[in-house]
C-alpha cells in the first residue's frame, strides 16, 4: 500500500498561515492593540507589540492592567479557535478561501480571571494559553504571560468560554 | 474635599493615563470609595466585526480603571493603587453603538489590600460585573 505523496511544505505554510491570520486580523480591536501571533507548527505565540498608548501608569512606567487582560484574551480566544479548527484546516474540510466569514466564529468568552504577578514594562509582551478542557459548548483556557523571561510571568489569566454553534451535519 | 475638586482630580488622574485616554475614557461622577466612568462606542474598540460589538478586553479596562479610581478615592486615603487580580463574568453582549458605563465600589480595605466590585451597563441593562482585588499604597509611617 503506498501512502499518500506529503504537501509541499509552502502549501501547508500558506494555508495554516492563512488560517490563523483570518482568526485575528478581521478583529479592530487586535490591531488597535498591536496583537499579532507567531506559529510553529499548531502552536501560538500572542505577541502584543509595545506602544505609548499601551501605558496606564506613566509614573512607572508600566503597561495598564487593562491592555494585559485584552491580551490574554485575545490570545486565549484565538488560541482555543485555533485548536478547534486544526484538525478540519488539515483534513480540507474548510472552504477556501479562509476569510473570518467562512470560518467558524470566534468563541465567546463567559468569565475570565485575570493574576497581575509583576508591573508590565513598556516593551513587547507575549502569551501562550493552554486549553485544559474543550467541550462541545464550554471550553476552560489558561493563558500566561511573560516579557523579557519566559520563567518570570508578570501575568496568568483563566477563563471560560462558549463554543459557537455547529452547523447540524457536522453534530452527528 | 468638597465634591466638585475631588471630580476634577479624578478627571485629571484618569484622563493622564496614556490607555485610559486610548479608550476615550470618561470620569462621570465620584464619591466615597466609589467612582463612575463611561467608554463611548467607538470603531477600533470591535471585538466582532459582523456585529459591531466592543471586545471584552476593551470592557476589562474599563472595569479595571474604574476599580483603581473607587479605591483612590476611598477614604483611608491610598497613595497608589494596582490591581491584583480582576474576575469578569460578560452577561451578554455589549449594545453596538452605544457607550458602556461602569460603576466600581471599594467595598473593604485592609492595611495592604483593598477589595472592589464592579458593574458595567449600557442602555439595555447589566453588560458584565467584576470582583477584584488591589494593592493599597499607603504615606510612609501611616497609622492605622
Amino acid at each position: 500500500m503506498s501512502r499518500p505523496r506529503p504537501e509541499p511544505v509552502q502549501v501547508v505554510k500558506r494555508r495554516r498561515d492563512a488560517a490563523l491570520t483570518a482568526l485575528f486580523e478581521s478583529v479592530p480591536y487586535a490591531r488597535f492593540m498591536g496583537i499579532s501571533f507567531d506559529r510553529r507548527g499548531d502552536e501560538l505565540t500572542g505577541i502584543m507589540a509595545y506602544a505609548d498608548h499601551l501605558i496606564g501608569n506613566p509614573a512607572l512606567p508600566a503597561l495598564h492592567g487593562g491592555a494585559t487582560a485584552a491580551f490574554l484574551e485575545v490570545t486565549a480566544i484565538v488560541t482555543l479557535s485555533w485548536a478547534t479548527i486544526w484538525d478540519d484546516l488539515e483534513r480540507g474540510r474548510l472552504s477556501e478561501p479562509l476569510t473570518a466569514d467562512t470560518l467558524p466564529r470566534l468563541p465567546k468568552t463567559i468569565g475570565f480571571t485575570v493574576d497581575y504577578l509583576r508591573a508590565g514594562l513598556p516593551r513587547d509582551a507575549y502569551a501562550r494559553a493552554r486549553v485544559n478542557r474543550s467541550g462541545r459548548r464550554y471550553a476552560s483556557v489558561h493563558v500566561e504571560g511573560w516579557q523579557d523571561n519566559r520563567d518570570r510571568l508578570f501575568a496568568q489569566a483563566t477563563g471560560h468560554f462558549l463554543m459557537p454553534d455547529r452547523p447540524a451535519a457536522e453534530r452527528s | 474635599m468638597d465634591t466638585d475638586t475631588r471630580l476634577s482630580g479624578a478627571r485629571q488622574f484618569i484622563e493622564a493615563l496614556p490607555h485610559a485616554r486610548a479608550l476615550g475614557l470618561a470620569v462621570e461622577a465620584v464619591g466615597d470609595g466609589w467612582a463612575t466612568l463611561s467608554m463611548p462606542w467607538a470603531e477600533h474598540l470591535v471585538g466582532d466585526p459582523r456585529t459591531g460589538v466592543i471586545h471584552g478586553g476593551a470592557v476589562s479596562t474599563l472595569m479595571d480603571t474604574c476599580g483603581g479610581a473607587a479605591v483612590l478615592t476611598h477614604p483611608t486615603g491610598a497613595l497608589g493603587t494596582a490591581t491584583m487580580d480582576l474576575r469578569i463574568d460578560y452577561m451578554r453582549a455589549a449594545t453596538p453603538g452605544q457607550a458602556v458605563t461602569a460603576r466600581a465600589d471599594c467595598h473593604h480595605v485592609t492595611r495592604a489590600v483593598a477589595f472592589v466590585r464592579a458593574e458595567a451597563r449600557d442602555g439595555e441593562g447589566v453588560v458584565a460585573v467584576a470582583n477584584g482585588t488591589f494593592t493599597l499604597e499607603r504615606p510612609k509611617g501611616a497609622v492605622l
